[in-house]
């Protein structure tokens, strides 16, 4: 059910169960793929530092994964991000993932050092695992929030999401349920600083499977071509068009400025829905948050659907005809005109400074 | 023959959906609902495995009265049977609550006629949690395949599935045994147009009312606001950021002026964006 029906709760004075006071700490998956883990990983870790902080008990990375991936490297690495702790489950069977090992896995662990928070990213993954596990431990879990804070006086973790394609937000808590489960999207918090002198205590677990047990198998995986691959979230030049830009013919105009710029290319939901670019590349919502240094949007109004995915980006530079669109109230430079003709004066006036560079240079 | 549950929910076009700029709540008058969109690749998918294989699709909704039309809108692309699933008792559910119930209705429709599948879309439109697909799937044990993009083989005599999963870096490739609960991907495929014998036999055939007891469900401290562990605390509006852009004009207002203007400002504020660019178009 949506929130906005599920109305306010009352505020009633509220006391813990004490069967759940024992559980303590924050926890935050660390998500890996293919030895690499995912950014948001370590931004959660970041967010959870402060949390932890706030609540005053310790911040643990949870780390599953094959032997093959080297895990260790990633609870040394979760160290250097802010976690005190790293509980590790090495074992080949967690070579890639699949639903039914990791579930069992994390469950396990939660039940065994009782965490009062864990925070996952809102990845495939990610949501995968935590609808899983929360369903498994009958707790809550807020999907996909954007603000995460505590109310100490009763260590509960206010979850801020935003609901109705982002035109309001609600605060979620999980009341007389252990842990607070939360997922957050890539991107929304920033990444933290790494701090080489940290390290801490790594705290080992079994998995207590055999191959023979888990029903799923993988038979395969097709990477995505490094060609086609849409990093959009970690983009740090994204140049996005709107239905102001007409035709599909016209959005030919952004991809030529982004290739000027060495941008990655991105659109809003109607140009999405209309068939003119791929379902990745979608900024908003619906689509992917973004927070690159320099966002470039032609055509775009600036609806609260895209502007909830955009507007952490440093410098925004908005186009558009109408004076009055919304965008102009949050961009940080503002062009009122047609998107047609400015978006070639842009890559011509961003081609000769680049070239004008270059030839200082040389 | 394979038996086919597809969950579907009824939404409200969020599309078309304003909020009151005084009161912050959301004005519904007017904004039509639909079925989730993210269903129907779910319910097509589910078609296309009845076409070709042969299958009874069975479509479930939880939800007010009115989600009935949801359901008969399904029948008419090609389901052939219908459960709505409604009661007072359900209100206030989250998503932990909300498994609980339509498992135990999918529970009751297996006491008719084993179920072999079930769908779901990845998430609908106006929760987006992506949480009551895995939810269903740990309490009936069933195998959760999240967001398949496409079904390469059912092989119902082996009892088995081959599926393409997207994950953050690439595709892949699983297979696993019958019974499984999907969640299909969006753009995997695209919804038929229903046809009009369909929708004659649409709008005849009578859709099933369950309430909790139906759903097999007695005790009510696993559904509604009670079977809910989350609370909402608070709903209000974003707080907009209040500076406003500064806007480039130039005496001619010409495009290369205007461009020109642009860059010179932006790279006198902000030379680590100048830096960016050179860094990034080499």
């Amino acid at each position: 059910m949506s929130e906005e029906a599920r109305k306010p709760a009352g505020r009633k004075k509220f006391e813990l169960d004490p069967k759940l006071s024992e559980y303590r700490g924050i926890w935050v998956f660390v998500e890996h793929e293919r030895g690499v883990v995912h950014g948001v990983s370590w931004e959660l870790m970041g967010e959870g530092r402060k949390l932890a902080d706030k609540l005053g008990v310790e911040l643990s990375a949870v780390v599953m994964g094959s032997p093959a991936d080297d895990p260790r490297k990633f609870c040394r690495e979760a160290f250097v991000y802010g976690a005190d702790k790293c509980y590790l489950i090495e074992d080949a069977l967690l070579k890639n993932y699949r639903n039914q090992p990791f579930t069992k896995g994390l469950t396990d662990l939660v039940n065994a050092y009782k965490p009062e928070i864990l925070l996952l990213g809102a990845t495939t993954l990610g949501r995968d695992l935590a609808g899983s596990v929360a369903t498994t431990l009958k707790t809550g879990l807020t999907a996909d929030c954007t603000e995460l804070n505590i109310d100490a006086e009763i260590r509960s973790l206010l979850a801020t999401r935003p609901t109705f394609g982002g035109s309001l937000l609600c605060t979620i808590q999980t009341l007389n349920y252990r842990p607070q489960m939360a997922t957050v999207r890539p991107r929304v918090m920033a990444m933290p600083q790494r701090d080489e002198s940290r390290s801490g205590a790594i705290i080992e677990a079994t998995l207590s499977l055999l191959e023979t047990d888990i029903v799923t198998k993988v038979l395969d995986f097709i990477p995505d071509e490094n060609s086609n691959k849409v990093n959009l979230a970690y983009a740090d030049i994204i140049v996005s068009g709107g239905k102001g830009l007409k035709k599909q013919e016209n959005f030919q105009l952004v991809r030529d400025l982004a290739r000027v710029l060495g941008a990655e290319v991105g659109a809003t939901r109607p140009v999405v829905q209309s068939g003119w670019v791929e379902a990745e590349r979608q900024v908003g919502q619906t689509g992917k948050t973004v927070r690159p240094k320099l966002y470039i949007a032609a055509g775009i109004s600036g609806a609260i659907q895209h502007r909830v995915g955009m507007d952490s980006s440093d410098v925004i530079v908005a186009i558009n005809s109408d004076p009055n669109a919304p965008i102009f109230d949050f961009a940080t430079y503002g062009i009122v005109g047609n998107a047609m003709t400015i978006l070639p004066a842009l890559t011509e006036a961003f081609r000769k400074e680049l070239h004008g560079r270059k030839a200082v240079v040389a | 023959m394979l038996h086919i549950v597809v969950c579907i929910k009824q939404v409200p076009d969020s599309a078309q959906i304003r909020v009151h700029p005084v009161t912050n709540t959301i004005m519904r008058q007017g904004v039509p609902a639909i079925i989730n969109p993210y269903d129907l690749y779910a319910l097509e998918e589910a078609l296309r495995i009845k076409d070709k294989f042969g299958a009874y699709v069975t479509v479930i909704t939880m939800g007010p009265p009115q989600a009935e039309n949801a359901l008969r809108k399904a029948l008419s692309f090609g389901a052939d049977d219908a459960i709505l699933v409604t009661d007072r008792a359900f209100a206030g559910a989250d998503t932990l609550a909300t498994s609980f119930a339509l498992a135990s209705a999918i529970g009751q429709i297996e006491k008719n006629m084993p179920v072999d599948l079930v769908f779901c879309g990845k998430q609908t439109i106006d929760g987006d949690t992506a949480q009551v697909g895995p939810g269903i799937a740990k309490r009936l044990e069933l195998e959760l395949l999240t967001y398949i993009s496409s079904i390469e083989s059912v092989n119902a005599a082996k009892r088995e599935i081959v599926v393409q999963r997207r994950s953050e870096g690439g595709v892949q490739v699983l297979k696993t045994r019958l019974p499984s609960l999907i969640t299909m991907l969006e753009g995997s495929n695209e919804m038929r147009f229903a046809t009009m014998p369909n929708m004659i036999r649409a709008a005849k055939t009578k859709v099933s009312r369950w309430d909790r007891v139906a759903a097999g469900i007695e005790d009510v401290s696993n559904i509604g606001l009670k079977g809910s562990p989350t609370v909402v605390s608070k709903v209000f509006a974003p707080s907009p950021k209040t500076v406003k852009a500064e806007m480039v004009q130039t005496e001619s207002n010409d495009p290369q002026d205007l461009a020109a203007s642009l860059l010179m400002r932006m790279f006198t504020k902000f030379p680590q964006v100048r830096e960016e660019i050179a860094r990034s178009a080499n």
